[in-house]
């Protein structure tokens, strides 16, 4: 299952200061969307605003529609939790539970949520690490430690964790940024596994990682210092990479700046 | 470029004099420590028997020899048990307060403030607010209850403070994480954030009971005082093991002496197993035990 996304107008505001202004994008279902542009221009806060993850930070706010399969994500009597639980998200720096094995890792959103058989949650447990190309380095130590993976595999064990909870989509926010470049193939290859399942949109500083992995790329920039962040342009990704529409693109993929 | 140097001389004296210094301090800093534990271990242990634990000081004269502490020890156990059942929960709330929802606001900045005016308090004033507010005012008995109130306004700000660290040293990430989970904020503090906070928090504790185990002033103005083993902490004078080990420290006879001395071994031991098993409960909820 996976679902579009329909974002019009959204503007984001940390305090008075406006992040990213008037962005408007539809996300097609099963497919992988990424985000480039330099830094501090909204990408990481536009991804927040699409979970509700933008406003747990006090003083910021969103305005704005983003549409999740025709539903209003960000209407007066919608719950933000239950928008999580449909939206999941995998930070730039593993953040395993320290306290908690990996299996109880990949088991939290399940528990935290409510009770389950323990035979419903063993069989989550497997397919999800199965999901994430984890289960055959961890299946004997299920009981150890999550933080005592490698970086890797803790990655791979929060991909784990978010898609236990059976979220239609999920978003990545740099995943790969802390990781070694055999951990971040493991990781570009997971994700074209899991595209049939999500709608995943990522975010990258890595050009070369968003021209292989994704379907379509937005480009996002920012007119000057204090600016917020807008989208300049979004399109199929080959057509970014090889032919964009503006000069501001190309100049950005071609190196030229940031 | 500069050239690969030898390490000269008045350096390498340097490293030594400093060397010196910080082992030297480490020392004057350990032997108060090592002198008190010695003192009370080699003149405690001259009454420190079955006797002294089983039995109280009813009938029991100055020149007496014999007689115990058990009504001070029950006395001490109960009173910092209801002092830290009040002051933990709101200590600890007040903490998950502060750090998880009153960030900045003009409430959270003025809990703080007080919470740091209440750990200057002196132990005497809190006796006395209980003395006049509880028992004057109130006229409410002299009891266990009485004296666990007034430890429990030493003991509440020492949680909040402590708590209130730990609390600031759990990554946001984790927060975060768990709340792209699906997960509510609650629950995110009673599953992620304290279980992650939870060594900390019970060392916190375990040294604020530590702290108010030994105080006598407060508990002077607040149980009173008695020879005869009360066990009901709210009802009628009680006695604790500070008190106890005042009142015979301040007898002329050398049998009231060694009491006074097994009195605060006793003390000592009982601080030292409470943090024992604050350390054992520590080690055994650690995720590292699995590996």
């Amino acid at each position: 299952m996976s679902q579009q996304i329909q974002v019009s107008g959204l503007d984001a505001y940390y305090g008075k200061h406006k992040a990213i202004e008037d962005i408007s994008m539809t996300i097609e279902p099963q497919s992988i969307t990424a985000f480039i542009g330099p830094s501090g221009c909204g990408k990481s806060t536009f991804l927040r605003t699409l979970n509700r993850m933008h406003e747990v930070i006090p003083g910021a706010r969103v305005e704005g529609k983003v549409m999740l399969d025709g539903e209003d994500l960000y209407a007066a009597d919608v719950e933000p939790v239950s928008v999580r639980r449909m939206i999941g998200m995998v930070f730039q720096r593993p953040n395993p539970f320290p306290t908690m094995s990996i299996y109880e890792n990949v088991a939290a959103g399940l528990r935290l949520n409510g009770r389950h058989p323990k035979s419903t949650v063993d069989g989550i447990v497997e397919e999800s690490l199965k999901g994430a190309n984890l289960w055959n380095e961890v299946k004997d130590r299920l009981n150890r430690p999550g933080a005592g993976l490698s970086g890797g595999q803790q990655q791979r064990l929060c991909i784990a964790r978010a898609i236990a909870v059976k979220p239609e989509v999920l978003l990545m926010d740099e995943p790969c940024s802390a990781l070694d470049p055999i951990s971040t193939l493991a990781i570009e290859d997971l994700m074209a596994e899991l595209k049939s399942r999500f709608t995943i949109i990522i975010v990258t500083h890595n050009m070369q990682q968003a021209a292989r992995v994704s379907d379509r790329t937005a480009f996002f920039n920012l007119a000057g210092q204090g600016q917020p962040g807008r989208v300049i342009e979004m399109d199929d990704t080959s057509r970014i990479f090889t032919n964009p529409a503006q000069q501001a693109t190309e100049d950005y993929i071609t190196g030229r700046f940031g | 470029m500069t050239a690969i140097q030898r390490i000269s001389a008045g350096r390498r004296f340097k490293d030594r004099f400093v060397q010196s210094l910080v082992y030297l301090s480490f020392a004057i800093a350990v032997v108060p420590l090592v002198a008190v534990l010695w003192m009370v271990i080699k003149n405690g242990l001259a009454r420190f028997d079955m006797e002294f634990l089983t039995h109280s000081m009813r009938n029991i004269g100055a020149k007496d020899a014999g007689g115990g502490a058990y009504h001070a020890i029950l006395g001490t156990l109960e009173q910092v048990l209801l002092a830290s059942l009040i002051s933990i929960p709101v200590g600890l709330l007040t903490a998950i307060y502060l750090v998880e929802y009153g960030e900045g606001t003009r409430l959270s900045r003025a809990i703080s403030f007080f919470v740091d005016v209440m750990t200057g308090i002196p132990s005497v004033v809190s006796g006395l607010f209980i003395l006049a507010f509880w028992i004057l005012a109130l006229g409410l008995p002299f009891s266990g209850l009485a004296g666990a109130l007034a430890l429990s306004i030493l003991m509440m700000p020492t949680v909040v403070r402590s708590a209130e660290e730990m609390l600031r040293l759990v990554p946001n990430d984790l927060r975060e994480a768990s709340y792209a989970l699906g997960v509510p904020k609650w629950r995110t503090i009673t599953r992620i954030v304290l279980p992650t906070s939870f060594t900390g928090i019970a060392t916190g504790v375990m040294l604020a009971i530590a702290r108010v185990a030994g105080e006598t002033a407060p508990l002077l103005l607040t149980v009173f005082f008695t020879d005869s083993i009360n066990s009901d902490p709210f009802n009628g004078p009680q006695m604790g093991l500070p008190l106890y080990v005042f009142d015979q420290a301040a007898r002329p006879t050398d049998t009231a002496i060694d009491r006074a001395w097994a009195g605060a071994l006793t003390l000592i031991l009982i601080v030292m197993l409470l943090n024992l098993v604050a350390r054992l409960i520590g080690w055994w909820r650690s995720p590292a035990r699995g590996r």
